[in-house]
């Protein structure tokens, strides 16, 4: 008889068992090390009123429906607003710091490819009531300690700060209309697009040369101690934050002072999760000091997500590269292969 | 080390190719094996993998090459790759353009009477983004060979092309009515490679300014 295949819709997928059994290796680890720190785990509703999510400015819904009574409801885009409107409702009044943690699946509309479903699991924590330096410091930690007990080793934080390069520019008189173009390039990332932009806007050559080059700086803490001027002013957020850091969280941080995520609801330090055995971010996040403010209940709060699927590819990936090291002591001819990388 | 740090380097073969292999050479890469080797696509002892220009984007977007060099042409049809910006390295100049036949504009023509104009192109969401942009509407028809055939022949009214020289246009009868923009060739990078191998891709940079 001829099997009957239903489709699914693009960007979803099945998981069966071999892969499930490796996928809740990857979320029992990380569930221990969030109930550890004291993260508790919460739900809500895949589906929210959109104009509740609307409040909250993360990324725009890809998936809309309307209720019974005609009301627009839509599936979350990520977990960080749903649980603002949690903190704010049910929260009111609870002594600070709050801390949640979450696993659960999130929906968008990206162009599907490996490690980006238009419906993905994610973990991650809120920590709300806790300012920075020392929330985002507290954030960090549990980061690395999750993705230890996930068992990456290679892995480094990219950290920035969501407010460098809107400061950097107040500070040179650049004009809030000029502001737009230049942030909007280096949202596309396009570095020969900012350069003619700060070409048109008429800087001193200095000024020019410092815009395009701060946020092509990234390294170790050298990037912090080497800014001087207005970039020193910019950095000192993220100076707070570093002197707070462990020496194990500290020696996996990577400065980037042209880091920039998506969101519009980051305010303060930012954070990207890399893997070399990825080319994409593992997750990420960051302080939305204002987000909570929307609903009514104004606390600064900072969090992270991490997409499951990209810690599962990346540990397989590390796993390959770990087997590539061996076979070069046992044959003799890994050499090239581990080299040609 | 190898002159590129290790980088993998994603290298378009086509109009590109030459004068891509002689930056390559001037940064201190020995490319004789490419030269001399056409049907080979990767070079390990170089970090050199060839492929055609369109092509680019979705190694480097993947993380199978660290860096790559590719046309403005590509980048600007492939909109959505998360790949980083690096560098206009100036050569390999040509114009996006719309064009029609000679004479009375006919896409002028189709709009007033008809409201909306055909064109025909390889890039239709360049096409696309430049008609949207500018207010008019256009029918995009995607063609996979020739795009000068199809005003000849009344599939459409206007072509939206890359030109260098503008030869081929004149030689079936096209003017170029508007330009896109003018494209170059690219480099660009893998945003994780970018953190993680930040020293050597600013080396590179460093080394295509002064070369």
């Amino acid at each position: 008889m001829r099997p009957q295949i239903h489709p699914i819709p693009s960007g979803t997928r099945d998981v069966l068992p071999d892969e499930m059994r490796e996928l809740r290796d990857i979320t029992e680890a990380v569930r221990a090390v969030f109930e550890l720190d004291g993260y508790g785990e919460v739900w809500t509703p895949a589906l929210e009123y959109e104009q509740v999510l609307g409040r909250g400015g993360g990324a725009p819904p890809a998936y809309r429906v309307f209720d019974d009574h005609g009301e627009v409801l839509a599936l979350r885009t990520d977990m960080t607003v749903p649980i603002a409107r949690l903190v704010a409702t049910r929260y009111p009044t609870a002594e600070p710091p709050l801390k949640f943690c979450y696993f659960a699946h999130a929906y968008r509309g990206v162009r599907p490819h490996r490690g980006q479903m238009r419906e993905f699991l994610q973990a991650g924590i809120e920590l709300v009531g806790a300012p920075a330096p020392q929330g985002t410091a507290e954030a960090l930690t549990v980061l690395c300690h999750a993705l230890d007990a996930v068992g990456l080793r290679d892995y480094r934080i990219g950290l920035g700060d969501a407010s460098l390069y809107r400061t950097l520019l107040r500070s040179l008189g650049v004009p809030p209309e000029a502001a737009e173009g230049l942030m909007d390039a280096l949202v596309a990332r396009d570095f020969v697009a900012l350069e003619g932009e700060l070409g048109r806007l008429g800087l001193t050559d200095a000024d020019a040369e410092l815009l395009l080059r701060v946020p092509q700086v990234r390294g170790g803490p050298e990037v912090l101690s080497g800014a001087d001027g207005p970039v020193a002013d910019a950095v000192a957020g993220l100076r707070g934050v570093y002197e707070l850091l462990a020496a194990e969280v500290a020696e996996r941080v990577i400065f980037d002072l042209g880091l920039i995520r998506k969101m519009g609801y980051y305010t303060g330090a930012v954070f990207d999760v890399y893997d070399p055995a990825l080319g994409a971010p593992l997750g990420g996040g960051g302080r939305y000091d204002d987000l909570l403010g929307r609903f009514g209940r104004p606390l600064p709060a900072v969090g992270f997500a991490l997409t499951i699927d990209r810690l599962h590819i990346a540990l397989t990936g590390e796993e390959r590269e770990g087997e590539a090291v061996t076979g070069l002591l046992s044959d003799g001819h890994g050499e090239a292969r581990v080299a040609g990388r | 080390m190898s002159p590129t740090n290790g980088l993998t380097i994603a290298v378009p073969r086509g109009a590109l190719l030459s004068e891509t292999l002689d930056r390559l050479d001037a940064i201190g890469v020995d490319t004789s094996e490419v030269r001399s080797n056409d049907r080979k696509l990767l070079f390990a002892d170089i970090g050199v993998v060839t492929m055609r220009p369109s092509d680019v984007p979705t190694y480097v977007e993947a993380g199978a090459a660290d860096v790559g060099i590719t046309g403005k042409d590509v980048l600007t049809e492939q909109p959505e790759r998360d790949v980083y910006e690096l560098m206009d390295l100036g050569y390999g100049a040509c114009r996006m353009v719309l064009a029609t036949v000679d004479g009375p504009d006919p896409s002028v023509e189709a709009l007033r009477r008809l409201g909306v104009m055909r064109v025909a192109t390889k890039y239709h969401k360049t096409a696309a983004a430049f008609f949207e942009r500018t207010g008019r509407q256009a029918e995009i028809v995607e063609v996979k060979g020739s795009v000068e055939l199809a005003p000849l022949t009344g599939l459409v009214e206007a072509i939206v092309d890359l030109t260098a020289t503008g030869t081929t246009l004149r030689e079936n009868n096209l003017v170029i009515r508007e330009e896109l923009f003018v494209s170059t060739a690219r480099l660009i990078a893998n945003p994780v490679a970018h953190k993680l191998k930040a020293a050597a891709i600013d080396a590179m940079l460093e080394k295509l300014r002064a070369a």
